[in-house]
């Protein structure tokens, strides 16, 4: 055989496998038809996503959904990011603060829903008639303890954010770096609500005497608790219950000087070409059916009239226990400051025992 | 990569001496095939200008922007400056960074000189394990450290009581992470060696650790700062380890992250950036001008060196490599086992349901064919534009200014990290008015970004493979009125198809797990197997994330498998001119 040849039947082998692995890649993917497909926003759990879309779809027949789903500040960014050649049409499930950060920035279009009258006060951005948020349910600050662990340490349970201050904690809580996570910051935000800005600060600067560490993702304490890698995790309830219901050892507390919290709401996005379906989202978001379906995973909603029960393994009260009233407002106007306070008190020495 | 990166060194010594020196030249006047070439090479610099140069222009201008865009110069600069806890991370970073790689560099050097210079058995098998580190995502070696050394971890003992969050996982992390390319460049080193000095040094009754430090030492010097550069701006801009393994210990690249994912804050994050870029390039000039004395180094009548059986030595090297090697196994195959576990650390019974991705919401296996797709596409069209490139800046002729910034150029995105990278890309091509905006939200972008961010190591294997070439081949054709095209194609190719095919291979192993450089810019319909993995931890189903890792690992094992099979049938075959 020549080389040239050689060489040929080399390429054109090696061309047969990467291309037969494209094709396997091309296969997997079916067109879309002529509905119309709006583009939507999210930063809600996966396994939310197929429910919420179908339900969506069934009740509005030639619209499609067509998710882009990341963790909140990844979904955040890229939205601002975006700001200048808008992608999303509407955003359906996510943070409200962070909502409020592209409101600042002139991104979201005002719209009043269908049974907007039936949305509870909090859930509501009452600067104006247009409004261009609406609530859908509410995450609050909660402890996740592990007790198994706690046995082994011989921990008691905490029942109080004071709790949390006792020595024998020392080393053995991790919460998450408000810098980087909305769950972080919320609580900040909460303690300095509940206990007031002077007090707040001294809370934390007792606390963090006895934290371990601060992780970067809101959800990640929860996690590491459940894995037995530390007894005690600041966090918010859903990714305890998910792991209770895995198996896991796990607790889930709120403590009863009130919670942090912030809700997950729905948005349309200034300019969008689509903005009857966008609406139609919306209507659906704030609709009886989708308030039953955030019930699966939440329980406090948006609605008045819709009767929450406790999902599977949910700690009871949430509903009571919610810093009332919570000023998001100020949240968001001091975000900076609390988050330059914060890291000069505990982010330079934020350093690990070793 | 594989055998055949390593062989070039060699056969380089190999390579018929053109006896008298060099003929000497007549310049010619540029041909219409020479006008060919400079389009192309103009093309080629376009083709930068678009997918490297203006989108970090585009960010970078961030950096001297208020959150408004106005311009306000270096006031950015000083507020990072001004802030203790900033500035630590820089402390943080470089700490890190020297000694993860002190240690690589040491283990690798190890590791080559058991492979390149004794004569231990199982070299072939250590050789491919020693690899096994580039196929899995960075988020796997992060995940198996917490089962093997947190708080639950089975070998938590063996930490004395300090915690793996932090430094120590950080840089064990990185050590993985890092130690084959130290590998690959160590080995390139250790290969070039002359015979004649060992011979000179014996016959002159030198111990064998005199031969070391006065011959083997000193001939790999500059692979030693080298792999050291490459080393140490991988563990500076690296994202993937400290994110999971770092606790608290703050990084550039986790300040990076915590200014654009937590605060939203583009200026900062484009300030830490630039920093991030600062001592990559520094590196990179130094490795620069340490190449060009190499050069110099290397004489045409060179005598390949082989290693004499040594029995004490070899079996010495045998158990250090192993031990190595063994570790290595022991982190991923930890976690496999994390993936098979019910719940950690609470039922060890084996299951295989975390491997049901269907299970976890929407995408199910989606986004495995979706990697696949982009990977196989990354690598076709990678290669291409990466061999056709360094053909243009090492073969042709004139415009050599151009050239030698487009050389330049291709350096530059081993300097970039991907976080930065990613953002480069959605500021610039979803800029509103941008007439490529239309390539935003499809797969084609990731395509585009992966080859860019991969772009340095397959550019630099292609120019070792072409300096093999030599240049009489291009002036023969010429002479004998043969079209370029056809030399390129009938004696370019084949002689560097070894590389050709390192460089896809190349291409597809990193495109399957790449992550910071893309999180930016997949699309619903784009959505990858190793961004998937990432979101799946993030949700908190660990072992369904070492699952996703594990068939990454699988497929890009498998692929690697076939590309070696490949390879050793047409080394056989073709590459019979470079044996002696």
């Amino acid at each position: 055989m020549t080389m040239e040849k050689l060489t040929r039947r080399m390429a054109l082998m090696s061309m047969a496998v990467l291309g037969s692995v494209a094709a396997i890649g091309l296969a997997a993917h079916p067109a879309s038809a002529e509905d119309v497909v709006v583009k939507v926003y999210t930063a809600i759990e996966e396994e939310q996503m197929p429910p919420y879309k179908e339900a969506f779809e069934a009740a509005n027949p030639g619209i499609k959904i067509e998710w882009q789903r990341d963790s909140t500040g990844v979904i955040t960014a890229r939205l601002l990011a975006e700001k200048d050649n808008r992608q999303a049409d509407v955003v359906w499930g996510l943070a409200a603060s962070s909502l409020m950060v592209l409101d600042q920035n002139g991104m979201l279009e005002g719209y009043k829903p269908e049974g907007y009258d039936q949305i509870k006060d909090d859930f509501k951005d009452r600067r104006s008639d247009k409004p261009t948020w609406v609530g859908m349910d509410a995450w609050a600050s909660a402890i996740c303890f592990n007790t198994v662990e706690a046995e082994k340490l011989g921990l008691p349970k905490p029942a109080t954010w004071k709790d949390l201050l006792d020595p024998i904690y020392a080393g053995h809580i991790v919460m998450p770096n408000p810098g980087s996570s909305g769950t972080g910051f919320l609580s900040v935000a909460a303690w300095l609500q509940i206990f007031g800005e002077e007090e707040g600060w001294k809370y934390m600067d007792a606390l963090h005497a006895n934290m371990n560490s601060y992780t970067h993702s809101g959800s990640k304490p929860c996690k590491a608790v459940g894995a037995g890698e530390y007894p005690i995790g600041i966090s918010f309830s859903y990714p305890g219950v998910k792991l209770i219901n895995d198996g896991a050892p796990l607790e889930v507390i709120l403590p009863t000087e009130g919670l942090g919290w912030e809700m997950e709401a729905t948005a349309i996005m200034k300019g969008t070409d689509k903005l009857e379906a966008a609406q139609k989202v919306a209507d659906f978001s704030a609709s009886v059916e989708a308030n039953k379906l955030y019930n699966q995973s939440y329980q406090v909603l948006a609605r008045k009239d819709v009767d929450a029960v406790l999902p599977e393994n949910y700690p009871a009260n949430e509903g009571e226990l919610l810093l009332s009233p919570n000023n998001f407002e100020w949240a968001a106007t001091n975000r900076e400051a609390i988050l330059t306070e914060w890291q000069k008190r505990y982010g330079a020495k934020d350093q690990p025992k070793s | 990569m594989s055998d055949a990166t390593l062989a070039p060194a060699v056969a380089l010594t190999g390579k018929v001496d053109p006896a008298g020196g060099q003929p000497p030249r007549i310049r010619p006047r540029a041909s219409g095939e020479d006008w060919v070439m400079r389009g192309a090479i103009a093309l080629l610099a376009a083709y930068f200008v678009v997918t490297l140069v203006l989108p970090l222009y585009t960010l970078l201008i961030k950096s001297a922007e208020d959150k408004d865009g106005n311009f306000i110069g270096l006031a950015n600069f000083a507020r990072y400056f001004a802030d203790p806890a900033l500035t630590q991370s820089i402390v943080n970073t470089v700490t890190v960074s020297l000694i993860g790689t002190v240690i690589t560099i040491f283990l690798a050097f190890l590791y080559a000189y058991a492979l390149t210079r004794t004569c231990m058995a199982l070299r072939g098998l250590l050789r491919a394990v020693a690899l096994v580190p580039l196929l899995a995502p960075s988020l796997l070696p992060g995940l198996a450290l917490i089962y093997l050394f947190g708080n639950q971890g089975i070998f938590k003992g063996l930490l004395m009581g300090h915690d793996i969050y932090g430094p120590i996982g950080i840089i064990i992390g990185e050590v993985f992470f890092a130690f084959p390319h130290a590998l690959i460049i160590l080995v390139t080193a250790l290969s070039v060696a002359d015979q004649r000095l060992y011979e000179a040094a014996d016959s002159l009754r030198a111990s064998p650790f005199r031969i070391f430090m006065t011959v083997t030492l000193p001939g790999c010097r500059y692979g030693l700062i080298s792999a050291g550069m490459v080393v140490f701006t991988l563990i500076f801009t690296d994202f993937g380890v400290p994110k999971v393994i770092g606790g608290s210990y703050n990084v550039l690249a986790t300040d990076v992250y915590r200014q654009v994912i937590g605060q939203f804050n583009f200026q900062m994050g484009a300030v830490v950036g630039l920093l991030l870029l600062f001592p990559a390039v520094i590196s990179f000039t130094v490795d620069r001008i340490v190449q060009r004395k190499q050069v110099a180094l290397l004489s045409a009548r060179a005598v390949p060196f082989q290693p004499q059986p040594r029995p004490v030595i070899d079996r010495t090297f045998l158990i250090i490599s192993s031990v190595i090697a063994a570790l290595l196994l022991l982190i991923l195959g930890m976690a496999f086992v994390g993936s098979i576990i019910t719940f950690w650390p609470y039922n060890l019974a084996p299951t295989l349901k975390w491997y049901d991705f269907t299970r976890l919401g929407t995408d199910g296996w989606g986004p495995y064919f979706n990697s696949l797709r982009m990977a196989a596409m990354v690598a076709i069209i990678g290669t291409a534009i990466v061999f056709t490139g360094a053909y243009l800046t090492e073969k042709s002729r004139g415009a050599k200014g151009l050239r030698a910034s487009l050389h330049l150029l291709a350096m530059v995105p081993l300097a970039v990290p991907g976080i930065v990278l990613g953002l480069a890309y959605i500021f610039f091509f979803n800029a509103s008015g941008n007439p490529l905006g239309f390539i935003y939200n499809t797969m084609v972008i990731l395509v585009v970004n992966t080859i860019c961010h991969f772009y340095t190591v397959c550019h630099l294997t292609a120019v070792t493979a072409l300096k093999q070439v030599d240049a009489e081949f291009e002036a023969v054709s010429a002479s004998l009125k043969v079209p370029l095209y056809r030399t390129f194609w009938r004696v370019t190719v084949p002689v560097c198809l070894p590389a050709i095919l390192d460089i896809s291979i190349y291409l597809f192993v990193n495109a399957m797990t790449t992550v910071s450089a893309v999180i930016f810019i997949y699309s619903a319909n784009s959505k990858l197997m190793s961004i998937n993995a990432i979101n799946t931890e993030d949700a908190g189903n660990t072992a369904s994330a070492c699952a996703m890792g594990m068939v990454i690992v699988a497929t890009s094992a498998v692929l690697k498998g076939l590309h070696s099979l490949l390879v050793r049938r047409m080394q056989r075959r073709t590459q019979a001119w470079r044996r002696r």
